[in-house]
């Protein structure tokens, strides 16, 4: 039994998932995409429950009822600043099903050897017309599928769920640690075991050996153990990363599902799997790639986790932070033609989005121009910044780049910065020693005066001193970010 | 120490180099305090002030001159002062070691210590100290206060019931301390200002002050003023006559000119010429305030006000911050004690001379026996950064070839990755099957489209780009489904996990992600 149908409709739907990426090159294209991405899946899904998956479509049908009603909360409960933990704890879920769908597989091969074994045949298409009749066609359609692979193509099979299986694991795992780091509810500072990267090496190598054992017919047991050292990477690899490179982590997580996605796709011969997998895997990729080239550090770099030690002395910072309270800031506001705040991190942990809206519409109201600058790794998500901005109704046409807005701060009045440390760190350029030098930066020092918010005098997520505190046109207002934005509305009429 | 202030001799002088104020303070360095009677009267200070604020006051210059062991005042000391002074005594006042080299000469040889208030150093930290800025702002000032009194009309322009007023238009030549002071006073007061100087770079602090600057049709290379200490230097003839051509068009348009152009130790340039003067409408008025080292214009007497054949009134007194005397002593002997208070480091009344100090050497023109002017540069350079060297513009051939190189680059290193991967494609397809071969083709061609598709997103859609992935990364319940209908209990729970967990994601997925495209919106 061939499914035309339900090829031809995995091709329509590969075509509306390729429009729904491409869509979002743009804010206004991005809505329609979405919809493309929704009828894609839906077409998908439909397909195979009327055709390959109609085995138990009852239950399918119960089963994805119940996980749309617990994606619904999710998703419409979560908080903008929630969303790098968000889409963390999902990758999570998909690299757990790619693990899940691997073991069926692996099961399926042995089930179906059995049945042929029953009958004195082996595996493939001649054992297959050997067998009794009744038998093949009692078969599901994925035990027809894989009863009739000869033994070459179910050693491709099992390299291929083997694949699956491995980075499903290393994504599960690895996604719920990066959830536990951005929700605080693990230390986000870099951590490894006793031994570092030796460990991971060896469970690297320890797994290809149980790869070669499986496949030279080890059976269950070395899967499971795979299975293990794939989720032992996973969680080591990614707590020894530190929260300031968990854009990066999430975009690379992201890439791996879709890797995961790709190999369990050929396993079961779907080529709309492989699509998919592929696309989402080749964007995490390059998401990472944009994230890495933003900080001016090598992918491997970032993936061995922390930031190199320096290479030499570090420039001594001289001079002293200066605070300023707020009628000073209000003043100075009051007084400014152009401003341009950089937010970062920060704002986002003091939920001080909606705060900078207000700032920002009533400053505007009095004529003067306000625009935002967003560095490509502000905050613990890629565009996280944007989003954030967008959901407190900042319209998005004020909202730059960093390449676009570097070079109007010699003539900007204020610079805000808020919640934001190593983005802004002259350091990057004028420090060749500085564990960030040559990490492209805003260069926010270059403005008339410079106002920093910031909670105390401590440094920055990535511990790296800031000589921008110390400039004769920065001052410091210490503070909250929402509560220190609170009071300077309250002198902004 | 003893700090003594005796009267000014020079004729006209009505500042005084310590005010009650200032005396406080040096009290409080440890110093004592002495001034000859009356010294502050004609700057308003009395010297029952000065009493009270515990100064002790002596009747007599000689008197002065013999208790204090530090004379501070305000003009050059005259012959009969330079009598006066001696060995191990400290002097402190304005002058110049270039037009009194002789008195110089005779303080060093007599063993006293002169500390020039002209020659302190034009560096951030010796602001503070900086006299000649001080008074330069109060001469800039005046010049317009006394500009407007010799102007027949108001400086704003007004629309009234009698009629309509045209604003003034004022002329500020050179914007140093005492320029940029006059376009102040002009532009609050409600003239239309321009100004000029050589230095380009302080073009921004003139638009800064709100006038406009005034910009000369000339290409030349300028020595920027920092290499100077901040001071003018001397333009090329070419420089001069592009100059003289655009006062020369402004001149008839002017009612106010104030003339400001200093080059140290050099006579002024003459700038404002007899024909700019004869082309000003009568009632116009030149306030020259180089008229000490000659003018900037050649009419202008010294110390005096004329008024030309053509009505233009030309004032060049020297002496505006004399006329300001309050506001003048106030500032200078500011000046002088922030001097004292970086010479008394430990505020014990011990003057410590330390002549490794920058500002101390730079000022200290005679000491120890010895002339020490001029003083060595100072270690810290100028008040301004100097910029960077230009970097050099690429011509259009060198941008060319550098595109065609760059091309080349590309292009060699897009056919080494295509050679690469075709030749691993072409390992795998002799090893592997072909109904592998079939999927693969499939996978390549989609990671192709994966990279082609994701560069054009947008930067700021990065999130909701992570959200759709997410979301349609779940098609690996496609897989799930096709196995939960298979034999085998253990098949079927792990199918249905499956296909629970990714049906949360791609509802959780879109919907996010529709949430967070809803809220982007326009200005």
């Amino acid at each position: 039994m061939d499914f035309g149908f339900t090829i031809a409709a995995y091709a329509v739907a590969a075509v509306l998932f390729i429009l729904s990426l491409g869509g979002l090159s743009g804010q206004e294209s991005a809505k329609r995409a979405v919809w493309y991405g929704i009828v894609g899946m839906a077409i998908a899904v439909l397909a195979t429950l009327i055709g390959p998956g109609s085995g138990l479509w009852l239950l399918s049908l119960l089963l994805i009822a119940g996980g749309a009603a617990v994606g619904h909360q999710l998703a419409t409960r979560v908080q903008m600043t929630q969303m790098p933990e968000l889409v963390a704890i999902m990758h999570s879920l998909v690299g757990l099903a790619a693990v899940f769908v691997g073991f069926n597989a692996h099961m399926m091969i042995l089930n179906m050897g059995q049945v042929v074994a029953q009958h004195g045949l082996l595996l493939g298409p001649e054992g297959v017309a050997a067998l009794p009749v009744g038998v093949y066609e009692e078969l599901s359609s994925f035990g027809k599928l894989i009863i009739k692979k000869t033994p070459v193509e179910i050693g491709i099979l099992k390299i291929e769920l083997v694949l699956g299986i491995w980075i499903g694991a290393v994504t599960f795992t690895g996604s719920v640690v990066a959830y536990g780091k951005l929700a605080g509810r693990i230390d986000s500072a870099a951590k490894k075991l006793p031994g570092g990267h030796m460990l991971n090496i060896a469970a690297a190598a320890l797994s290809l050996l149980f790869t070669i054992t499986y496949l030279s017919g080890g059976g269950s047991f070395s899967l499971v153990l795979l299975t293990l050292l794939g989720l032992f990477i996973g969680y080591h690899l990614i707590m020894g990363i530190g929260g300031a490179d968990m854009p990066v982590v999430v975009s690379m997580l992201n890439s791996y599902s879709g890797w995961a996605a790709a190999a369990i796709g050929f396993s079961l011969g779907n080529d709309l799997l492989i699509v998919v997998g592929a696309l989402v895997g080749s964007s995490g990729a390059i998401l990472s790639y944009i994230m890495c080239k933003a900080m001016n550090r090598s992918f491997i770099s970032v993936i061995l986790g922390g930031f190199g030690g320096p290479a030499g002395e570090q420039m001594a910072v001289e001079g002293e932070q200066v605070a300023i309270d707020v009628d000073g800031v209000a003043q100075a506001l009051d007084e400014a033609d152009s401003v341009i705040i950089i937010p970062g991190y920060g704002m986002a942990v003091a939920q001080a989005q909606q705060n900078v809206a207000e700032l920002t519409r009533r400053l505007r109201a009095k004529g003067k121009t306000v625009r935002f600058a967003i560095h490509p790794v502000a905050g613990r998500l890629p565009g996280h910044m944007n989003v954030l901005l967008a959901e407190a109704k900042v319209p998005y046409d004020i909202v730059m780049e960093m390449d676009e807005i570097n070079d109007d701060f010699p003539d900007t009045d204020v610079a805000i910065v808020i919640g934001s440390n190593d983005i802004v760190n002259p350091a990057a350029q004028d420090d060749p020693n500085s564990p960030i030098a040559g990490m492209p930066v805003l260069e926010v020092w270059k403005a008339k005066q410079v106002f920093v918010s910031k909670r105390g005098q401590g440094t920055g997520y990535s511990g790296i001193e800031n000589p921008l505190f110390f400039k004769d046109n920065t001052r410091m207002f210490y503070g909250d970010a929402k509560a220190s934005l609170d009071s300077l509305l309250g002198k902004i009429g | 120490m003893k700090i003594g202030t005796p009267k000014e001799t020079y004729e006209g002088e009505n500042r005084v180099a310590m005010t009650p104020a200032s005396a406080r303070d040096l009290q409080k360095l440890g110093h004592e305090c002495v001034i000859e009677t009356k010294a502050g009267l004609a700057a308003g200070f009395a010297d029952a002030d000065y009493e009270a604020a515990g100064v002790e006051v002596v009747k007599t210059a000689a008197a002065l001159w013999k208790a204090a062991d530090i004379v501070a005042k305000v003009r050059v000391p005259n012959e009969t002062e330079m009598k006066r002074l001696r060995a191990n005594q400290t002097l402190i006042s304005f002058f110049s070691p270039v037009a009194d080299e002789d008195k110089m000469q005779a303080a060093a040889k007599k063993g006293a210590t002169v500390i020039a208030m002209e020659m302190i150093p034009r560096i951030s930290r010796a602001q503070k100290m900086d006299a000649l800025s001080s008074m330069a702002n109060i001469a800039g000032y005046r010049a317009v206060i006394e500009a407007g009194n010799n102007f027949g009309r108001f400086f704003t322009g007004q629309i009234t019931a009698a009629g309509k007023v045209p604003p003034a238009k004022v002329l500020v030549v050179g914007a140093g301390v005492a320029g940029l002071a006059a376009i102040g006073t002009s532009t609050s007061l409600g003239a239309i200002t321009y100004a000029f100087d050589v230095r380009p770079e302080v073009a921004e602090q003139v638009e800064s002050m709100g006038a406009e600057f005034v910009y000369l049709d000339f290409e030349e290379e300028q020595a920027d003023g920092a290499s100077s200490g901040g001071y003018a230097s001397v333009s090329s003839p070419e420089f001069r006559e592009a100059q003289l051509a655009k006062f020369r068009e402004l001149a008839p348009e002017m009612d106010i000119v104030i003339t400001t152009a200093l080059i140290p130790n050099r006579e002024a340039p003459e700038l404002w010429t007899e024909d700019m003067v004869k082309a000003m409408k009568p009632g116009s008025v030149v306030v020259d305030l180089a008229a000490e080292k000659g003018g900037n214009c050649k009419l202008t007497v010294k110390d005096e006000k004329i008024v030309t054949d053509n009505g233009v009134t030309i004032i060049g007194y020297t002496d505006f911050p004399s006329r300001m005397a309050t506001q003048a002593s106030t500032l200078y002997a500011t000046n002088i004690r922030h001097l004292l208070t970086d010479l008394t480091p430990e505020k014990d009344g011990v003057i410590d001379h330390d002549m490794d100090d920058d500002v101390i050497r730079g000022a200290t023109i005679a000491h120890a026996k010895e002339v020490t002017f001029p003083p060595p540069p100072p270690k810290v350079q100028a008040i301004a950064a100097q910029p960077k060297a230009a970097v050099k513009e690429p011509t259009p051939e060198e941008i060319r070839a550098n595109e065609v190189a760059a091309f080349k680059a590309q292009t060699k290193q897009q056919v080494t990755l295509l050679g690469i991967g075709a030749a691993l494609l072409l390992l795998i397809g002799l090893i592997a099957p072909a109904s592998f071969m079939q999927h693969f083709i499939v996978f390549i061609l989609s990671v192709f489209i994966g990279f082609q598709v994701i560069w054009g997103v947008a930067h700021s859609l990065h999130t909701p780009l992570m959200a759709v992935t997410n979301a349609i990364s779940s098609i690996i319940i496609l897989g799930a489904l096709i196995q939960i209908g298979s034999t085998g209990w253990l098949i079927t729970i792990l199918a249905a996990l499956g296909i629970f967990m990714a049906s949360i994601n791609i509802f959780g997925g879109f919907l996010v992600t529709r949430r967070m495209l809803a809220m982007f919106q326009k200005s």
